[in-house]
């Protein structure tokens, strides 16, 4: 089979992403972020994400069609995110990738977002280069090449936090574990909140990190404990860690003290960094397996980059990282995972899926 | 020949032709399943009324009011397959394709004729549920000889309660709780408005409420 030409249709949370691939070519990538529109409340309103994404539905086609330099009719197939994430945002979505399917007579594939997110690194640019790997130097392992199965797949965002197994991309994902609580994401805005710094929260407090001191301070890391650790030893929790540092915030405004902010944000992002990593390559070494990706808009945080890439070197762990475009929310990787079920032969979806706010990793395709 | 859609109460779908009339009408009550059901819908009516896609001159929808997750799951289908079947899109108001049949019906319950006009004098007040115990409304003073109603007051949204109060000379209205929007309405009515050159709807949803939210005040407290 020829690799086919797929347009990826994203709209599980505050971004409106299609994108266009050919087999795991990236043709296009374009995503609309309601962002701006979220800021002034802390965090993503539901409401406004999809209204956003009603308005930024056909801009972003056209423009994606532009980009990529095919036509509607040229399609093979349409991918659509059909969860988890919000439902009233994922609906847009779905309506809007039935609509066209059906305009287009074209095969509809209704898809996983977080299995998307590991569907991301199997694109390559069209010259034909590989992604962008953080490779360990020490190790003679080639820094190209499709992923290899299994892998370990860290996914942080400002809506997910989850630990998988991927066996296969298109058929066999097992959720290790996930956060109890906040998103990693959402930790991050609430303690830039907490800081007097800005939505969102991520870029700010890694400003705000320049300079600080990583161990000033010792905050918590969720579910570490050995008696977290034997009911949760993949799972997440972000909220103890916020709520700790909002206590050490307050003691030092009682007390008349200055806040010494690079302090407290660096030790803070020391600490989610920490526990992602800590919980990411214990799952390698418990199962035996070399291989981590990370993937979601948290991987824009250059602290986590840099402890992983150190920590992988480490341990002999290969380390995928996709373009940063490639890892917020986006549609190339929907289509993309759309384009590997379509080349495994999967049959489409069917008409009737709807949105599932809570759609489990292992359904990787509707 | 349009393809209709309407998802400001649960979803209907339709394909109507301006000389032949409702050639095929799907729809689906339930309020929460707009985004399941609007695919099967638009392909059993596409082949019900065994229309094909390039034979459509255009997608009509109703922009509301209504709330607005189903709302929208409406407007996004038709703005989709509108741009993959290259043909425009006709907006109308939900609550004018309410009035329209009923002022359709009216004349030809008088008359006779089925697809008669016939200017009508009687103020027409459309309401459709809004959930949280209100509802949207829309005010008519009658019909002109086309049929097509003349909305003098909302689209608006209020208490059943106080609309005695915010609809101006509301005793003299005939009241209509429609309970029920038919994408066949929505699409005759926009035939009807091409046909006698009238204004379509704007694009924006008629939400008619802000998204719930209210700008954070800062952090609290987590020390007493
Ligand atoms: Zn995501």
């Amino acid at each position: 089979m020829t690799a086919p030409l797929v347009l990826g249709i994203e709209t599980s949370c505050d971004e409106t992403g299609i994108g266009i691939v050919r087999g795991d070519t990236l043709l296009a990538n374009v995503i609309a972020s309601s962002m701006d529109e979220h800021a002034r409340y802390g965090g993503v309103v539901p409401e406004i994400a999809a209204r956003a994404h009603l308005e930024a539905f056909q801009p972003a086609l056209a423009a994606a069609l532009a980009e990529a330099g095919v036509t509607l009719e040229e399609l093979d197939a349409i991918a659509v995110t059909s969860g988890p994430g919000l439902s009233g945002a994922l609906m847009v979505g779905i309506a809007a990738a039935k609509a066209l399917a059906i305009s287009l007579d074209k095969p509809l594939y209704a898809v996983n977002h977080l299995v998307g997110h590991v569907g991301a690194d199997v694109l390559r640019s069209p010259v034909g280069d590989a992604p962008v790997t953080l490779q360990p130097s020490a190790l003679p392992v080639a820094t190209s090449g499709p992923l290899e199965y299994p892998t370990i797949a860290l996914l942080v965002s400002g809506g997910h936090t989850s630990l998988l197994l991927v066996r296969d991309l298109v058929s066999d994902v097992e959720l290790l574990g996930e956060t109890i609580d906040d998103a990693a994401g959402e930790a991050f805005d609430k303690v830039a909140r907490l800081l007097g710094l800005p939505y969102p929260g991520g870029p700010e407090i890694d400003r705000a990190a320049a300079g600080g001191d990583p161990n000033a301070i010792r905050f918590p890391r969720g579910l570490s404990l050995p008696k977290d650790l034997e009911k949760h030893r993949y799972d997440f929790s972000f909220s103890g860690l916020k709520t700790a540092v909002a206590r050490h915030v307050e003691r030092l405004r009682d007390a008349g003290e200055d806040v010494p902010t690079p302090d407290i944000a660096a030790s803070f992002r020391e600490a989610v960094v920490d526990v992602l990593l800590r919980k990411a390559l214990a799952a390698c070494g418990d199962l035996g397996v070399p291989r981590l990706l990370l993937g979601g808009g948290v991987v824009a945080n250059a602290r986590l980059r840099q402890v992983a890439t150190e920590r992988c070197a480490e341990e002999g762990i290969e380390l995928r990282i996709p373009p940063l475009s490639l890892c917020t929310d986006n549609g190339a990787m929907i289509a993309a995972l759309g384009s590997q079920l379509i080349l495994a032969g999967h049959a489409p979806s069917g008409m009737d899926f709807g949105a599932d706010s809570t759609m489990p990793v292992t359904e990787i395709q509707v | 020949m349009l393809l209709a859609i309407d998802t400001s109460a649960g979803t209907s779908v339709a394909v109507v032709d301006r000389d032949r009339g409702v050639l095929a009408e799907r729809s689906v009550e339930d309020t929460r399943r707009h985004a399941e059901v609007i695919g099967t819908l638009i392909l059993e009516c596409l082949e019900a009324s065994s229309v094909a896609v390039e034979t459509l001159s255009g997608i009509a929808v109703g922009m509301g009011p209504g709330p607005f997750t189903g709302l929208r799951v409406g407007i996004a289908a038709a703005n989709a397959f509108a741009f993959g079947a290259g043909k425009p899109v006709v907006r109308v108001v939900s609550h004018d394709a309410v009035a329209y049949a009923h002022y359709v019906a009216a004349a030809a319950s008088a008359s006779g004729i089925v697809t008669g006009g016939g200017a009508d004098a009687t103020p027409l007040l459309v309401t459709t549920d809004a959930r949280r115990h209100e509802r949207y409304w829309s005010a008519y003073s009658g019909a002109d000889e086309f049929a097509l109603p003349i909305r003098v007051q909302g689209p608006g949204l209020q208490r059943p309660d106080e609309l005695p109060e915010v609809v101006t000379g509301y005793d003299g209205y005939q009241r209509w709780d429609a309970d029920w929007v038919s994408a066949a309405s929505v699409g005759l009515l926009a035939e009807s408005l091409y046909l006698h050159r009238r204004a379509f709807a704007g694009a924006e949803p008629l939400y008619l409420r802000s998204p719930d939210v209210t700008p954070s005040s800062g952090p609290r407290r987590v020390t007493a």
